[in-house]
């Protein structure tokens, strides 16, 4: 039996949530090692031969390493396409480019504006940052602008790429949950009726939950 | 039916499709937006990409925005004309991994250098010095992984040319032809790379 695949990450990381939250929808068993990054752990020798850029996660599987959060989801799904939820990433050509365009407007779209704020309301005050006011308000305008037309798309779509859940909105979930919640910025979503119903859903998928518990005890 | 790419010549998400369907020795339609009429914000490109950005794409009934989705749909679709640009199994992930570093790491600070050093100048604006400093910071910490990375391997997802590489190729072209040039130079793997692709 395959030994389970290693995480290199806190599950605080909205990155590392995103990998986690994705191994728990396929069924995949890992194992989480943690990486002290107020120690500054993830700039130091070791742990850059398997993260070059010095970022978390990454992620080991039997002889392979590889990071940036959104490949390593794309690889979990692909090597166990039969396992758990086999609609995240489907093997249908043209089902999979609807989650690729998804996905893509997630990375490029939705996650500058976002993971802005998310540093700036959630983590900033944390560690005694000065928050930038200017950047807050000029990222809150440009989420909105996002969610307008994602309050359009899942109009006449339950979920971002059609009628199933899949990678493209779990990978919303990490700054999302942060903004909704530390980062008081829910009335963006609840007051557009589609991504509330949307945001609604996918937030409470047991994967996810699961995903918050970890992040909790750590 | 033959595949249509809307979108403009300058645009270098745009040209990351034409790169693509080149590569693979595909026919398609350039149906031209003008941007500087804001075609690209009304109602009828709105329905191709909702974002308001070029290119949009169409395959037969599928339609598809994004430049990387509609590059990889390619790859995936016409496996087998032209180059591969993809890899089978295994390395798959690696190519997997560079695609996302060119995504979120390499065209954050170049798209950036590219708007203040060339497209401004384009549209009679003024570059500011401040962010052409902050970015060629940026990238050269970006370059330096690149640097390591073209020491173990021939190109960046592996041992052949993949859209891993091709990503790249529209932003790179334009900041070759700028003083951001010299990031480039300076390291002899990356140099060697970008002259290659």
């Amino acid at each position: 039996m395959a030994a389970p695949v290693k995480v290199y990450g806190p599950p605080l990381s909205t990155a590392v949530s995103r990998v986690l939250a994705c191994l728990l929808e396929k069924d995949v068993e890992f194992q989480l090692v943690p990486v002290n990054m107020a120690k500054g752990e993830h700039k130091k020798p070791d742990y850059l031969k398997i993260q070059p850029f010095g970022q978390v996660p990454a992620f080991q599987d039997e002889s392979i390493t590889i990071f940036e959060s959104r490949a390593i989801c794309r690889y979990i799904c692909e090597k166990h396409a039969d396992k758990g939820n086999k609609s995240l990433y489907s093997t249908n050509p043209l089902v999979k480019a609807s989650i690729e365009q998804w996905l893509e407007a997630e990375g490029q779209s939705y996650n500058p504006p976002s993971s802005t704020l998310v540093f700036q309301l959630a983590f900033a005050p944390r560690v005694n940052i000065k928050q930038d006011e200017a950047q807050i308000k000029l990222n809150d305008q440009k989420l909105s602008k996002v969610l307008d037309i994602y309050d359009q798309r899942l109009e006449s779509s339950r979920f971002l790429a059609g009628d199933e859940f899949t990678l493209a909105d779990l990978s919303h979930l990490p700054n999302t949950h942060y903004l909704v919640t530390v980062g008081n910025r829910g009335e963006a979503f609840s007051s557009r009726k589609n991504v509330d119903r949307w945001w609604n859903e996918i937030s409470s998928r047991d994967s996810w939950k699961k995903v918050v518990e970890m992040q909790k005890s750590k | 039916m033959v595949m249509k790419v809307h979108g403009a010549v300058l645009s270098t998400a745009a040209m990351r499709v034409f790169a693509t369907l080149y590569e693979k020795d595909l026919e398609f339609e350039f149906v031209p937006v003008d941007m500087g009429a804001g075609e690209h914000k009304q109602e009828r490109f709105l329905a191709l990409n909702p974002f308001g950005q070029v290119p949009a794409f169409e395959d037969g009934d599928l339609q598809l925005f994004e430049s990387r989705a509609i590059t990889q749909y390619i790859a995936f679709a016409y496996k087998d004309k032209g180059t591969p640009l993809l890899c089978e199994g295994k390395p798959m992930a690696t190519v997997s991994v560079w695609m996302e570093v060119e995504a979120h790491q390499f065209d954050t600070a170049a798209s950036k250098l590219q708007w203040e050093l060339m497209f401004k100048s384009i549209f009679g604006m003024a570059t500011d010095a401040a962010v052409v400093e902050e970015n060629e910071a940026k990238l050269s910490k970006v370059l330096d992984v690149y640097e390591a990375r073209l020491s173990q391997s021939k190109y960046m997802g592996g041992d052949c040319f993949t859209l891993a590489d091709l990503h790249h190729l529209p932003v790179l072209t334009n900041l070759m032809g700028t003083t951001v040039k010299k990031l480039f130079d300076a390291r002899p793997k990356v140099s060697a790379w970008a002259a290659d692709i």
